[in-house]
């Protein structure tokens, strides 16, 4: 008992203070696999039941209006690769070195972390995949969290909306810089030391601004869904919904900027 | 032991963790997540008062350093509280071999409060939690569901025949 608890007490310590058990976990990880698959088995035959009873005529209509939003985002792409080329001829005339170009790589949710203190999610791709700690998330939506933790075939995801995790942002309309924390609810940022006469209102629109060289330019954060001044109150208390559906999505992205792809990685399988 | 009684301890283990991480419908909301039992220690009494001779502190702390990984908390965290489970229990369990069944529900309420108590004392030394009175949920959904386990894993070691 005594030897256990005090062995338990030195390996807490170590995994506090240092990363030289960050080795074992991940080979535990790859042991306990099985168990996250297993579990996430029934939400996933859920999803398989829903298309396979669904009717001819309910995947025909399903067909047509995905094709149509392929045609519409297919348009979009089209305009926005000459937005890009022209905002990166643009930017190399001013000699700045940001470039709007990110690579993605598709992962799959496989896990929920089942406390509801914690907003962390598991991924399938991991460090055979060139996932590393600190690698930004995405859905279709917007920005998600970041990578905290790799192991070969997974990896463990720190949502945005967790209470430990913040994310420096930007408000398209007026330029304003400001830090969204995590609130611990699901659906709510906290936007930081937002000064009383800071110009932000209800449905402005947030994007990562990419300062603290974590997160890339540009993805959408979240949308401002309350703006409060209270007298007395140095600060205006503000809230913002995050764009991302955050433990909806099961297909998410994992960026990769081009600093980070030039450095050699053992990943491969990865689409632009 | 036997070989062939070996794996229905392990089964029941893996079983066990499964329902551990075992996401919630997307339709709950998150809170839910509180109402959850804690499934691992609850196997793990069941099986310190079957079959004290054989599982005992080691396993506990194995099984605890696999939630640790499971979970994401810190390495030895959830082993430390599981070794103070298995501990009472194994001090307990020529007692708790003769209590009813509802009154062994009782002592697990107390025992796997101890055990969130734990947890909760080192993720706030930690810093990284904040008590709410809704961790009170566990211990008491589990006290809930202990005569299930119980007479489910009776059922299975007389089946199996598992000593």
């Amino acid at each position: 008992m005594l030897a256990l608890s005090i062995l338990s007490l030195i390996l807490m310590a170590v995994d506090q203070k240092s990363e030289l058990l960050d080795d074992v976990r991940a080979a535990l990880v790859v042991v306990v696999t099985p168990v996250t698959v297993i579990a996430d088995y029934p939400s996933r035959t859920a999803e398989g039941m829903q298309s396979m009873f669904a009717t001819r005529g309910d995947m025909r209509e399903r067909i047509t209006q995905l094709e149509a939003e392929l045609l519409l985002l297919k348009a979009k792409t089209e305009k926005m690769a000459a937005l890009t080329a022209e905002n990166n001829r643009l930017r190399d005339l001013l000699g700045s070195a940001a470039k709007l170009q990110d690579n993605v790589l598709v992962a799959e949710l496989i896990g929920v972390d089942p406390d509801p203190e914690k907003h962390e999610v598991i991924i399938d791709k991991g460090t055979t995949s060139g996932v590393f700690v600190g690698q930004p998330l995405l859905d279709a939506q917007g920005l998600m969290g970041q990578v905290i933790e790799t192991s070969p075939y997974s990896s463990r995801v720190l949502l945005v909306s967790d209470q430990s995790h913040a994310v420096p942002v930007q408000v398209t309309r007026s330029n304003l810089r400001l830090i969204a924390q995590g609130s611990g609810v699901t659906r709510q940022l906290e936007l930081m030391h937002v000064q009383d006469t800071a110009d932000i209102q209800v449905g402005d629109l947030l994007v990562s601004s990419g300062l603290g060289d974590r997160f890339p330019v540009g993805y959408p954060v979240g949308v401002v869904n309350k703006v409060e001044h209270v007298p007395g109150k140095p600060f205006a208390t503000v809230t913002a919904t995050p764009s991302a559906s955050l433990i909806r999505s099961r297909h998410v992205l994992l960026v990769f900027t081009e600093e980070q792809l030039r450095e050699p990685l053992a990943g491969n399988g990865r689409d632009s | 032991m036997r070989a062939n009684s070996l794996w229905i301890i392990v089964l029941s283990f893996f079983v066990a963790l499964v329902l551990q991480v075992l996401p919630m419908p997307d339709l709950l909301p998150m809170e839910t997540g509180y109402l959850r039992p804690h499934w691992v220690a609850l196997v793990l009494i069941y099986w310190i008062i079957a079959l004290p001779h054989r599982i005992g502190l080691i396993i506990a702390w194995l099984l605890g350093l696999l939630m640790d990984v499971l979970l994401g908390s810190l390495l030895g965290q959830h082993a430390i509280a599981l070794i103070i489970v298995a501990y009472i229990a194994s001090s307990l369990y020529q007692r708790l071999r003769m209590f009813a069944v509802w009154q062994q529900s009782l002592i697990v309420f107390g025992i796997i409060g101890i055990d969130r108590l734990v947890n909760f004392w080192i993720q706030s030394i930690v810093g990284q939690s904040e008590w709410s009175s809704w961790y009170l949920l566990s211990p008491f959904v589990s006290a809930l569901v202990w005569p299930w386990i119980f007479l489910v894993l009776r059922y299975m070691r007389r089946l199996f025949n598992v000593t």
